[in-house]
């Protein structure tokens, strides 16, 4: 396995509460890795570590490693905000800027000074078209994005963070609010993409992980309680937690 | 890549410094306005003595005199003849316009009457004059010039603090509350007198307070109309003289120690202002 | 005798009734009365030429001018303090002693009533800083003046953005300033207008804080070195000095139109914010 995320050891405490203990998993290249656990297994915690949103957190006390491609990105030398133009980040609810589908999808490259109406059309319309929306909107560009359903909105996120050309996309429970049908476009988007990008997908959907991701992960109460192969881990798993859990016992 | 490009960071790192520089600058002039109005004004308490500004009763600054105890007074009846009229008054708009009038009635009446407060003083004053200080002549004798006179505009002047503070508290009790006093059979007033009022009660005394600091520092309006004389008023209708008044009527062409005898008197009403204001703030925090 | 609780509460509601309308009826007989002793001296004339023996005859065009210097100016020099102040308490800082100081502040520059801002203005800018009564002197007291209005309004409109809004922009890579200048202000903007409003309805009719300050010339200002008078402080000496109660009540029709026109676009503004967000 080509390794693109080690995390080593990490214990992430909020105010005296252990949140995370003592996590270790490597995430691998090119892949989607499923991130599974009943509500309160740390899972978005830990996604919120990798892409250093947590710095916008109180009271919160980090321990251990997470390296990207062999740099700590938990180093004190490294600049979260370099970092985010790396990592994508699509959240549990769709969160359209106040403005056109073209400029929410440009906001990321005019931050990098990208300018150019040309180039900035070709690189909209391109991250439009790998996740899948450009047929549904390259009519109305210009129409405020608050106007989209919440399948194509949420379309729209996962657009906004291609277009950085990131290394990795970590999904904060995607589909959470949305019905089959945006659910399934989502996942063949995903699909697609994972041949470019390394790909965390939070979910609680078991059944969700089962169909699109290539490695899965079970976190309960701020531990890795077993992670594999997706296959292994759906069709044998070696702890009993695992295997009620996929099986709808708790959750 | 990992690391952000210098500029940037030198960029983050001056907008920072300079919003906490923004920031401070209210400090600053707090404090500037503090500083240059003690300095001003402290000397003549240390050369004519506290007790004779503040308790003595002659105001003859060219002479030596700096007696402001009818003005304190003076400030004080004006004050609180404006509460009279303004805070009943007041408070019933504000109960009938939380508890009485549809939502379409509330959104014209509300901002209409916080237009009231947008009327400069001067306009009131000039109004006050025109009207009121005639009808007082007429019906009450003395000159019109009077402190029932100019309690009746300070009155008017301070009903949008009053309504609009008051409102916000009335409108902050639970509906639950409500709720179950309609649920044990009490009509509406009952409700709102024996239930909403005295959960609102310290945003109303709040607002009367923050009413009282208006009042006693509003200027313009009330040297058109208190008649601006030297001494305390024994009746309704005589004229008297404010601390504000006292500033604004000889500032521009005071000297030497009269001149810092106006500073004094500013001391005295920034120092009674501070304590209107702790006291509202106070009740403000305490309201539900 | 026992007192029907029903006939009561009808009693009280009528009597709130008539209490309300008798208030909003005070509001609407101001200026009714202004605009109708006003209307008949106002024409174009009385608004671009130059008052005449002392504001007895002519216009004030001056006082106009005088006006909207004052108020451009203080707005200009008040509007990026106060709104970088508001940008420091929200985006900046999480609560500590130093924002509870900095509130404290703010909240008494707010209560400070104008007289003493006249005498402070008087005393720092005209004397001791040797500005003289000029319209800077003005500029300044009113400043700092209107300063609290915007802060606090302008801390409000950033506090109504939705939090989700800076969240995704920093997920995309931007750093707290272009958040600030790029997502919360835009949103925030009506909000911030809407105290920028208020705050000028408020430095054109203010008197006791500008007469001190920027004096009461009734030439045509050519510097902000020059003193100057504004429309509140000329209807002031008019109706105070007795010069001519028509003059009085057709600057007095001006003041309030423009005070009112300009607190009725401040409030259509904030209904627009708190439409906008729920």
């Amino acid at each position: 396995m080509d390794v693109k995320i080690k995390i080593d050891n990490l214990r992430v405490y909020f105010e005296k509460n252990e949140i995370l203990k003592g996590i270790k998993i490597n995430i691998a290249k090119n892949m989607i890795t499923g991130f599974m656990g009943p509500a309160g297994s740390g899972k978005s915690t830990l996604i919120s570590i990798i892409n250093r949103m947590i710095d916008f957190e109180d009271n919160v006390k980090i321990e251990g490693r997470v390296l990207i491609d062999d740099i700590n990105i938990l180093d004190k030398e490294i600049n979260p905000v370099s970092l985010r133009r790396r990592i994508g980040t699509v959240f549990a609810v769709p969160i359209p800027l106040q403005r056109s589908i073209f400029e929410n999808i440009a906001y990321g490259p005019r931050l990098k000074g990208i300018n150019d109406k040309i180039e900035l059309f070709k690189i909209v319309s391109d991250s439009l078209k790998k996740a899948f929306l450009w047929d549904e909107v390259k009519d109305r560009l210009d129409m405020s994005a608050t106007k989209l359903s919440g399948g194509q909105q949420q379309r729209l996120c996962l657009a906004r963070t291609l277009v950085l050309k990131p290394e990795i996309i970590l999904l904060d429970e995607p589909c959470s609010g949305l019905d089959p049908i945006s659910t399934a476009k989502i996942e063949e988007a995903l699909s697609e993409l994972k041949k470019e990008y390394t790909i965390v997908l939070v979910s609680n959907n078991t059944k969700q992980i089962a169909r699109i991701s290539d490695y899965s992960a079970f976190f309960y109460l701020g531990e890795l309680i077993e992670y594999g192969t997706t296959e292994k881990v759906f069709t044998n798993p070696s702890q009993k937690k695992t295997e009620d859990y996929i099986s709808g016992k708790f959750g | 890549m990992v690391h952000m490009n210098r500029w940037v960071s030198i960029r983050e790192k001056i907008v920072k410094n300079t919003l906490t520089v923004f920031a401070l600058s209210s400090l600053l002039f707090l404090f500037l306005i503090f500083i240059f109005i003690l300095i001003e004004g402290l000397p003549l308490f240390l050369k004519v003595g506290l007790k004779n500004i503040i308790f003595g009763f002659k105001w003859a600054p060219t002479k030596g005199y700096f007696g402001i105890f009818p003005m304190i007074i003076s400030s004080f009846l004006v004050t609180f003849g404006a509460l009279i009229i303004g805070a009943p008054l007041g408070l019933s708009c504000a109960i009938y316009l939380a508890e009485y009038s549809g939502k379409r009635l509330k959104m014209i009446l509300k901002p209409a009457l916080e237009l009231l407060a947008g009327i400069p003083s001067v306009v009131y004053g000039f109004l006050g004059v025109i009207y009121i200080v005639p009808i007082v002549r007429e019906y009450l004798g003395g000159s019109g010039f009077s402190l029932i006179s100019t309690s009746i505009v300070l009155g008017i002047m301070i009903l949008p603090t009053i309504i609009s503070i008051s409102f916000d508290s009335i409108m902050s009790v639970p509906r639950s509350y409500r709720e179950g006093s309609y649920a044990m059979g009490a009509t509406k007033w009952q409700t709102i007198f024996k239930v909403v009022l005295p959960a609102a009660r310290s945003g109303i005394l709040a607002s009367f307070i923050l009413g009282m600091g208006r009042a006693i520092g509003e200027t313009m309006a009330v040297i058109m109309i208190a008649g601006n004389a030297l001494k305390i008023p024994t009746n309704i209708t005589d004229p008297l003289r404010t601390l504000t008044g006292n500033i604004a009527l000889e500032l521009a062409y005071a000297t030497g120690d009269h001149r810092l005898g106006l500073f004094s008197t500013g001391i005295v009403l920034l120092i009674i202002i501070m304590a209107l204001n702790y006291l509202a703030n106070f009740g403000i925090k305490r309201r539900i | 005798m026992r007192i029907n609780p029903k006939k009561v509460n009808k009693f009280i509601q009528i009597m709130l009734n008539v209490q309300a309308f008798f208030t909003v009826g005070i509001l609407i007989v101001i200026v009714a009365l202004i605009l109708v002793k006003g209307i008949g001296n106002i024409n174009l004339e009385f608004l671009f030429s130059f008052p005449e023996d002392m504001g007895r005859h002519g216009g004030i065009y001056p006082t106009i001018i005088g006006t909207i210097m004052l108020v451009i100016l203080s707005i200009l020099f008040a509007t990026p303090l106060g709104v970088g102040t508001a940008i420091f308490l929200t985006e900046y800082t999480k609560e500590t002693i130093l924002t509870k100081i900095i509130r404290f502040g703010v909240e008494s520059l707010a209560g400070i009533p104008s007289i003493l801002y006249g005498l402070f203005g008087f005393i720092f800018f005209v004397i001791k800083l040797k500005m003289g009564w000029s319209i800077l002197s003005g500029v300044l007291t009113i400043a700092i003046m209107i300063l609290p209005t915007i802060i606090r309004t302008s801390e409000e409109a950033i506090k109504a953005v939705p939090k989700n809004f800076r969240i995704v922009s920093y997920s995309l890579g931007a750093t707290k300033w272009e958040t600030v200048i790029k997502v919360v202000l835009p949103s925030a903007t009506p909000g911030i207008l809407t105290g920028i409003m208020l705050s000028v309805g408020r430095a054109v009719g203010e008197t006791a804080a500008v007469i001190f300050t920027m004096g009461s010339s009734l030439r045509l200002p050519t510097s902000i070195m020059d003193s100057g008078r504004t429309m509140a402080v000329h209807f002031y000496i008019l109706a105070r000095e007795g010069i001519s109660m028509e003059k009085a009540y057709a600057t007095a029709l001006v003041l309030v139109l423009s005070i009112l026109l300009i607190n009725i676009v401040a409030y259509y503004t904030m209904n627009k914010v708190v439409s906008r967000f729920s």
